[in-house]
């Protein structure tokens, strides 16, 4: 039993997590990253509070988390469009406020996007396993005991109340489309794929199927052959694109196992895979093929870009 | 060159934007698992030097390296060329092919019995062959670990004499006990935790396979050898094993 006070979970919605940037130098006994499946969404909540960018948030998928604040505090919530109330008065995403001990902060469902973050100032104080706060339910690892949050659960935190709430200006916002491009690097089995089936694959619409998770997104259309059943079991990195004998693509993203011997077919950029995770059943995405060099500058715009939005100053 | 020699030289391709993985063959075998072993230390090593900030985890596995490394400090071609510089110093190592001395044998208590594998009775009948033989086939043999994955501190050892390798259930059971001694094909391995699985259940053993609070976290790593030893179940249950309920009814559904 802990003493320790926070935020009480009222209602823990359909699936919130506690997740810091994720856990790194553990796969070799078979632990995976988790982490924030939006990193820019992610990064913007702790920059809204004025955080070190890997403090640990809560990660709310779908909607429905109710929490009781328990101490004066600065907070944000960013991301998918879920309506955001503070004692039930309406209030806006991307922005920080000042809330007191007995308010109630819920959270509606998405319409638009799949997880938005809820950041507080000074980060939610949760004890680390494995040098990270991130919550890996398959596992049973991180966050509290390895689980989502449930009904009565205490998150930890410090009152602190920032000087000024910030804001990020509407037009500098993600907007959370239906449809993404998911850039990719041809990669590990590629050449295990005819170059019909490379040029079918990269020109072909896929559509979000029922089953998406943490662990990856299952894609159903245009049926993709290899000339391989298999390899042996090997590392998989992040984004990567593995094309079982259905031939439906699935994007392996953060809470994904970290060996598997499937054929894969490339791996989607980082910034892409975000965009992913902000997708429902039923969005549309393509793959375009780029080369490393591409990825990289890729990565280094989307940096440059998040590095030079200041946040503005609302009250 | 065939299929079942190691490279010539390991071949580096690209895995994803930030990741690169190094083939040492197209098959495995513990030739070619003494190699990923020794090129991850070497790899290891320059992570707490020169590498300590570029590469963040690294990926064993049967024939491969996975090398996850950082966007913000390098890119893919200075870390390849820095893995290149040590994999030829792996090359010019003689010891390479001689390094079975070198791994730590890790001996595993087991408590083989058909209550405590509900799998042994079908290996056995299949095989033709005794529950008792099934046993001794088992433990006669040191397994190589080939791999850490599925779930933590799962480990795929192999391989498993040819008379007791066996295809995975039909249907995965909803729950294999924590401490489970399985085989699937020619791969056998200890459950760490609780979780569904479709391996063929000849065992418990009792030491703990993933255990946060342990230094190491893990009894094995990729490269060691384990070998089984039979225990009776008093020694299992004064070791900390536990006979899990549910058990005792499955070993009964399937012997009858």
């Amino acid at each position: 039993m802990s003493f320790s006070t926070g935020f009480l979970v009222k209602q823990p919605g359909m699936l919130s997590l506690v997740q810091d940037a994720g856990r790194f130098g553990f796969f070799n006994i078979g632990l995976t990253n988790g982490g924030p499946i939006d990193l820019d969404a992610f990064q913007w909540a702790n920059r809204l509070c004025a955080n070190e960018l890997n403090a640990t948030v809560i990660e709310i998928s779908i909607g429905g988390l109710a929490l009781i604040a328990q101490l004066d505090i600065t907070i944000a919530v960013t991301g998918a469009n879920m309506s955001l109330t503070i004692n039930s008065h309406k209030k806006e995403l991307w922005r920080s406020y000042h809330v007191k001990a007995g308010d109630i902060v819920a959270l509606g469902f998405a319409s638009q996007g799949v997880r938005s973050y809820l950041a507080v100032a000074g980060g939610f104080a949760i004890q680390e396993s494995f040098g990270s706060t991130a919550t890996v339910c398959r596992e049973v690892v991180g966050g509290l005991a390895g689980d989502k949050l449930k009904t009565g659960d205490i998150l930890p935190c410090v009152s602190q109340i920032r000087k000024t709430n910030l804001v990020l200006s509407e037009s500098l916002r993600p907007k959370y489309s239906n449809e993404v491009v998911l850039h990719t690097v041809p990669s590990y089995q590629q050449k295990h794929f005819s170059s019909h089936q490379q040029r079918l694959f990269f020109s072909s619409e896929y559509k979000v199927s029922k089953n998406f998770d943490r662990m990856g997104y299952r894609l159903t259309g245009q049926k993709i052959s290899a000339d391989i059943d298999g390899v042996l079991s090997e590392g998989i990195c992040h984004g990567a694109v593995q094309i079982p004998a259905d031939g439906q693509p699935i994007v392996l993203i953060n809470d994904r196992q970290t060996i598997g011997g499937y054929p894969k077919i490339g791996a989607v950029s980082s910034v892409d895979t975000a965009k992913l995770g902000q997708l429902n059943q039923g969005c549309k995405v393509r793959f375009e093929p780029i080369s490393m060099e591409q990825a990289h500058n890729y990565f280094y715009l989307n940096l440059s870009h998040l590095n030079r939005i200041k946040l503005k100053v609302c009250d | 060159m065939s299929k079942d020699t190691p490279f010539h030289k390991p071949n580096i391709h690209i895995a994803g934007e930030n990741a690169l993985i190094i083939y040492f063959a197209e098959k495995a075998s513990s030739e070619v698992s003494a190699k990923v072993q020794q090129a991850e230390q070497l790899i290891r090593q320059a992570m707490t030097d020169d590498l300590a900030v570029d590469i963040i985890d690294l990926i064993p596995s049967y024939a491969s390296i996975l090398v996850v490394f950082n966007l913000l400090s390098t890119d893919h071609h200075q870390v390849r060329n820095k893995l290149r510089l040590l994999l030829h110093s792996l090359n010019d190592n003689p010891k390479t092919n001689d390094d079975s001395n070198k791994s730590s044998v890790v001996e595993l208590p087991v408590y083989y019995a058909t209550e405590s594998g509900p799998d042994l009775v079908v290996i056995a009948k299949r095989n033709k062959l005794s529950v008792e033989q099934v046993i001794e086939i088992h433990q006669s043999k040191e397994y190589r670990v080939y791999a850490i994955g599925f779930a933590p501190g799962f480990a795929y050892l192999g391989e498993v004499d040819q008379r007791i390798a066996s295809p995975r259930l039909s249907t995965p059971r909803m729950k294999v006990p924590k401490g489970a001694v399985a085989i699937a094909d020619k791969q056998t391995a200890v459950y760490p935790n609780v979780s569904p699985g479709g391996w063929n259940i000849i065992g418990l053993c009792p030491v703990d396979m993933f255990d946060i609070t342990a230094a190491p976290i893990m009894p094995v790593k990729v490269g060691d050898k384990v070998k089984f030893k039979a225990i009776d179940k008093d020694e299992f249950l004064s070791l900390g094993g536990q006979l899990p309920e549910e058990f005792s009814k499955l070993a009964l559904g399937k012997s009858s």
